[in-house]
């Protein structure tokens, strides 16, 4: 019971950003990215030690400026991109860039824990993404499952497609989609799908969603007034290619079936804000976690729209021979779509929340007051879906 | 002394001896027990049964003197003698009696002896009459006889001349047309014509009476079949031809084919009626359609689709055509083929029972048709506005099916004419239900242009410039103002529409309508019909359509005019407080008289009403949270807060959210009382004002400054929400102003702080926003629960800023203030 009391970690800035760093499978890290005007933004790497439930840290600086969206590469464990805010000239531009941190953070940061705040190292930049005929960007997408080489960045209404060559050191826009309209569009999330060998992306403008071909970088589908106001968050079902969730300034989550857009499949309204995040579990998309400004990350057990709605599909054919069993399967059946559980530690509007790529029973949320807060599935939903 | 003593023993003596028979029968003193007992137990009682000489003797001696002695002893010598003289007299008297007694019954000796005597010669006189009487018959005998023959002769005669006459007296009644004459003389000669055939003269005028019998029974059936003669001569006619021995099953059918030629005819007058209605109706609903547009709504003034006959005609016209002819027609089938049949020599046959199966069937056949023809014609009358018209037509309908009923004791007939009349009235209640909910929704579309009028001349108003060319205080005035008339009119408009429903129904289970004594009017119809499938389904139906409302314009929130949300929520509010219950009151009144079947109570609809109610306040408040919400985010996110300039005035776009908030305080306060708010100091807006700027915001600017103490910025912001409640946006609201408002206020605030804190600001930007946090500190917080709230908010909004700022130098309390009185 001990262990599935939450985490708490305190940064002493705001932040917005939170990144799982997707290529670590051992170690449960996640990836902060601090927001302060005044000072030097940092990336702090939050490391969970889940046997002693202990959080390490290390800082690394980031001095280009606020940080407003972090990626970490699939392939490679030290290569991050971030978006962030520069100020030159009385102007505020958003920039994206590559960045690898330095190789030696691990170790500096065990031999004296206490020294970090007051000598960080610096992270070591990669490339720049930025093209000045392509606006401010809202956020960095790394192809999943990909070798580290291709990302795509949303810069106001263009999404721009980038090859990264020579060790990720040099960027080159190869593919632009445009998004046209009236008035000043301006994509405010996306996200690149897993399925259909990575060709698919969705996007998000205002209140529609749109579903891009990479290939030939044009539109595929568009949910119009997908949300009654701005759509904040996308994610793709990790299992079933045409599922997608959604969330918006409505405190609504809608799940969609792509092929059929004329309808969600499903919408949630549990929360009493917007709904800034939304991420189904890496490995059993049941469960997906909401972050909202009301301060409160939800946890949603989605069975009937799951990849599994009868709990585990192997299980059955396992379990066929065990007479026992059975009673276990028609203790399973009646699971139905419910909040499996609301945290309330955030004191603030929460906007970011991760599931870990290392324990798919772990995730992370993150509020704007600097409160990083790290949770797990209860151990009843634990076992009654693995079981 | 004597005297005294003497007198009552002759008194009670006399008394005595008058008395002795009826003391005998009575077996009572006359003196009652009590005197009797003191009698008898008193020894010295002369006259008593205890009298005892010796004690009376000794009593005397003893308490009398001797003269007294003297005189009672003279006393009852007298007394003794007298006592012996009515003895005497009495035994003589009796001698005397049995003496005339003897004498008598000597005399009737005598006397019977003589009367022997005559009995015997009386006996011998009559023994020698009958002798005598005996004799003439004996000589009478063969005249007797032969008188007698010579009689039969006679009649035997009499009737071979009417036989040798039958077939000229039959031509001449051919010839006369007297039928009747004809069949009864040919019933007489029948029999003796059949039994003489074999003489060859009978043979002939048996066949000529054939011939002639032919020839009427043809003229007979040729009348019959020409069907023009009246009822009573086709019964006359079918009377006599059943006295011919007409085969009955084919007369029957023949009666009836021909009765149905008849009242076929009366159907296909009525089935005309009907028919012109298709053209008729779309010439009516074409010339209809455009004066519906510019009517009001009410429902009571559409006419009725049929143009020819209304509908009480129509049944009219059924009735008296085709239902009295087929009692007439039944009433003389069942004089000819069963009454009749029954006493003659036909009941053997079965014919009753025959000509009853071909009567039923008959009777069903056509009036099936007639009730299909009066279905299609129920079917039409669409129109609700006069509802006692059909209930009439309905109820002639019903009444004149009885008197089949009555004259076809087992025929479906009746019922199916109920069952018709049912199923029109579920038809009518449906019928009403589909009119109310048009109704609502077409009351709900005059509010909605009620509200959208003045809103349009408001907004002219102020685009023209204060509206000076409308006159008056101007409708945008009013407008407000006719926000709780537009609700008290559209709900007693609703009500009002419900109890004429109500009373039009109510018609159908009148008392004076044959059909409400039905079971299915009694009960079923009351409880099912009205109160589940019209009333219950109606305010279920307002409940619905008010939460589409909600759903239907969830999304985008600008199709249903928020004000329209507010009165139907007040609507539904007032439903569940009071409408509701009034209104089943009212219908169990009228119509529940004893509950049959399960109804759905009072408390499942009141708590649906409220759902719905609670469900459209919530949809208000979100829908005008967002409206303001949209201002201020625009406001936030369109302008460069890093290069804007000092500033001077309030933004405009606050100065708009703070009208449309009042504006919107009005609308609610219109139609919601006031409601609880958190007791707050006097002059709450300046001083609570004044600490959270001077005191706690200077601090954290204090704190952001210092660059050694980076965390001292979320540990003030951190402390202070530890101690404030979390704070639910999109959170229910109770059904009062300040709970609405404080709901709105919230919506709008919290996105202004999500919007700021997407903002990099330079130090005028952070400037304009304590500007107008303060502008609306001033101004909001007279409309929240707890204005806590709202410094809270407005709290968090600075401080999200100042972070954000890249320079932040706060303005001056005193020159903020100034800049907001300034406007």
């Amino acid at each position: 019971m001990e262990d599935d009391a939450p985490v708490i970690y305190g940064l002493e800035f705001q932040a917005r950003a939170l990144s799982a760093q997707t290529a670590e499978t051992d170690a449960i890290r996640f990836l902060v990215g601090t927001q302060s005007l005044k000072f030097d933004n940092q990336i702090h790497i939050i490391d969970f030690d889940d046997e002693n439930n202990i959080i390490n840290k290390n800082v690394l600086l980031h001095q280009a400026g606020e940080i407003w969206h972090i990626g970490a590469s699939p392939a490679d464990k030290a290569v991050l991109t971030t978006c962030y805010n520069k100020t030159c000239d009385s102007r505020v531009v958003s920039c994206a860039a590559v960045w690898r941190m330095p190789s030696d953070w691990e170790t500096g940061s065990h031999e004296s824990p206490d020294d970090t705040a007051h000598n960080p190292q610096t992270l070591e930049l990669l490339c720049h993404l930025n093209d000045s005929a392509h606006g401010n960007a809202a956020c960095v997408l790394w192809e999943p499952m990909g070798d580290g080489k291709r990302v795509i960045s949303l810069a106001d209404n263009h999404a721009l497609l980038w090859d990264l060559q020579e060790s990720s050191t040099q960027a080159v826009v190869s593919n632009t989609a445009t998004l046209e309209g009236k008035g000043q569009l301006k994509f405010t999330s996306g996200k690149w799908s897993p399925h259909h060998n990575c060709s698919q992306l969705a996007t998000a403008n205002d209140t529609a969603i749109r579903g891009w071909d990479l290939r030939t970088m044009s539109q595929i589908y568009c949910i119009e007034n997908a949300h009654g106001q701005l759509v904040r968050d996308l994610d793709f079902n990790p299992n079933r290619q045409y599922y997608l969730a959604s969330c918006g300034d409505d405190c609504k989550v809608k799940f969609w079936d792509v092929r059929n857009i004329q309808e969600p499949v499903k919408s949630l309204e549990e929360h009493s804000h917007w709904v800034w995040s939304v991420r189904y579990n890496h490995s059993h998309d049941q469960l997906v976690l909401t972050a909202s400004s009301d301060s409160r990350l939800i946890l949603s057990n989605m069975v009937s729209i799951s990849s599994e709605p009868f709990g585990h599909l192997v299980d059955d054919e396992e379990l066929s021979e065990g007479e026992d069993n059975h009673q276990d399967d028609k203790g399973k059946e009646p699971l139905k779509d419910s909040v499996v559980s609301t945290y309330e530690e955030h004191e603030d509007s929460v906007y970011a929340a991760e599931w870990s790529s290392a324990d798919p029973w772990l995730f992370a949320s993150l509020s704007y007051d600097g409160r990083l807060v790290i949770n797990r599935v209860p151990r009843a939903l634990k076992y009654r879906i693995l079981l | 002394k004597d005297d005294a003593c003497c007198p009552p023993l002759l008194f009670s003596s006399q008394r005595r001896r008058v008395h002795g028979m009826l003391k005998l029968y009575y077996g009572l003193n006359e003196e009652g027990k009590a005197a009797e007992e003191s009698e008898s137990l008193d020894p010295c009682d002369i006259n008593g049964p205890h009298f005892d000489p010796e004690l009376y003797l000794n009593k005397l001696r003893r308490e009398c003197s001797l003269a007294e002695l003297m005189d009672q002893e003279t006393c009852m010598v007298k007394q003794i003698r007298s006592l012996d003289s009515d003895m005497q007299t009495l035994v003589y008297e009796n001698y005397n009696k049995f003496i005339s007694a003897t004498d008598t019954i000597r005399k009737m000796k005598n006397d019977f002896k003589k009367m022997e005597d005559e009995m015997d010669c009386l006996s011998a006189n009559m023994a020698a009459i009958t002798e005598f009487s005996a004799s003439i018959s004996g000589t009478l005998q063969d005249q007797h006889t032969q008188i007698t023959k010579l009689s039969g002769v006679h009649t035997l005669l009499r009737k071979l001349q009417f036989l040798f006459e039958l077939p000229a007296r039959l031509n001449k009644c051919l010839e006369l047309q007297a039928y009747a004459q004809a069949v009864s003389s040919h019933r007489r000669a029948r029999c003796v014509l059949q039994q003489y055939s074999h003489l060859p003269s009978f043979k002939g005028i048996q066949d000529d009476c054939h011939a002639i019998m032919d020839k009427l029974a043809q003229e007979l059936r040729q009348k019959f079949r020409d069907g023009g003669s009246s009822a009573k001569d086709l019964s006359e006619c079918v009377e006599l031809l059943l006295q011919l021995d007409e085969p009955a099953e084919e007369l029957c059918d023949k009666f009836l084919s021909h009765a149905r030629s008849r009242l076929e005819s009366d159907l296909q007058g009525l089935e005309a009626e009907i028919r012109p209605y298709p053209s008729a109706a779309k010439d009516a609903s074409a010339r209809r359609s455009p004066s519906l547009a510019d009517n009001s709504p009410k429902f009571n003034t559409l006419p009725s689709p049929t143009s020819n006959t209304d509908i009480l005609e129509f049944i009219d016209r059924g009735c008296n055509e085709f239902v009295s002819s087929l009692c007439l027609v039944i009433t003389s089938y069942q004089e000819l083929f069963i009454n009749h049949a029954q006493t003659g020599e036909l009941v053997s046959k079965n014919i009753p029972q025959m000509a009853n199966c071909k009567l039923h069937a008959f009777v069903d056949n056509l009036a099936a048709r007639y009730f299909s023809l009066v279905e299609r014609r129920i079917q039409e009358e669409k129109s609700v506005g006069d509802n006692s018209l059909l209930v009439r037509a309905l109820d002639r309908f019903h009444r004149r099916l009885q008197a089949v009923a009555k004259l076809l004791p087992g025929s479906a007939v009746p019922n199916k004419g109920t069952e018709i009349v049912i199923r029109a009235a579920t038809e009518r209640v449906k019928q009403y239900l589909s009119a109310l909910q048009s109704f609502y929704m077409d009351s709900l579309t005059d509010v909605r242009q009620a509200l959208a009028t003045p809103r349009l001349s408001v907004a002219g108003a102020s685009v023209a410039g204060g509206g000076a060319h409308l006159g008056g205080p101007g409708p945008g005035r009013d407008a407000p103002n006719s926000l709780p008339e537009l609700l008290s009119s559209l709900s007693a408009s609703i009500l009002n529409q419900i109890k004429s429903v109500l009373a039009s129904v109510h018609l159908f289970t009148a008392k004076d309508i044959t059909f409400s004594n039905k079971p299915y009017f009694k009960g079923e119809f009351c409880s099912q019909g009205v109160r589940e499938s019209l009333v219950v389904s109606f305010i279920k139906f307002v409940c619905q359509s008010s939460r589409h409302f909600c759903e239907s314009a969830g999304d985008k929130g600008g199709s249903t005019p928020p004000a329209l949300l507010l009165l139907l929520s007040r609507l539904c509010l007032d439903y569940e407080t009071s409408t509701i219950s009034y209104i089943l009151t009212l219908t169990d009144e009228q119509f529940l008289d004893q509950h049959h079947s399960p109804v759905t109570p009072v408390t499942t609809l009141c708590a649906e009403a409220k759902e719905a109610a609670q469900k459209l306040l919530n949809h208000y408040v979100k829908v005008q949270g967002l409206i303001i919400s949209q201002m201020l985010r625009k406001s936030v996110e369109t302008r460069d807060w890093v290069n804007t300039i000092e500033p001077r005035n309030v933004r405009a776009v606050m100065k708009r959210v703070v009208e449309d908030t009042t504006s919107i305080d009005v609308q609610v306060g219109l139609l919601y009382e006031e409601g609880v708010r958190k007791a707050h100091s006097s002059d709450s807006s300046k001083r609570t004002f004044s600490v959270y700027s001077s005191s706690r915001q200077q601090a954290r600017y204090a704190a952001s400054y210092t660059p050694s103490a980076p965390m001292d910025t979320n540990l003030l912001s951190n402390i202070h929400k530890l101690f404030s409640e979390r704070i639910d946006i999109f959170s229910s609201v109770e059904f009062n102003k300040v709970s609405v408002m404080t709901g709105i206020i919230k919506i709008s605030l919290k996105t202004f702080l999500e919007c700021v804190r997407l903002r990099t600001f330079g130090r005028y930007g952070l400037q304009q926003i304590q500007v107008d946090c303060h502008y609306l500190q001033m101004y909001l917080w007279r409309f929240v629960s707890d204005e806590n709230l709202v410094h809270f908010l407005l709290d968090e909004i600075v401080g999200s800023s100042a972070h954000r700022c890249l320079d932040p130098a706060p303005m001056e309390q005193s020159v903020i203030e100034v800049i907001c009185e300034r406007g």
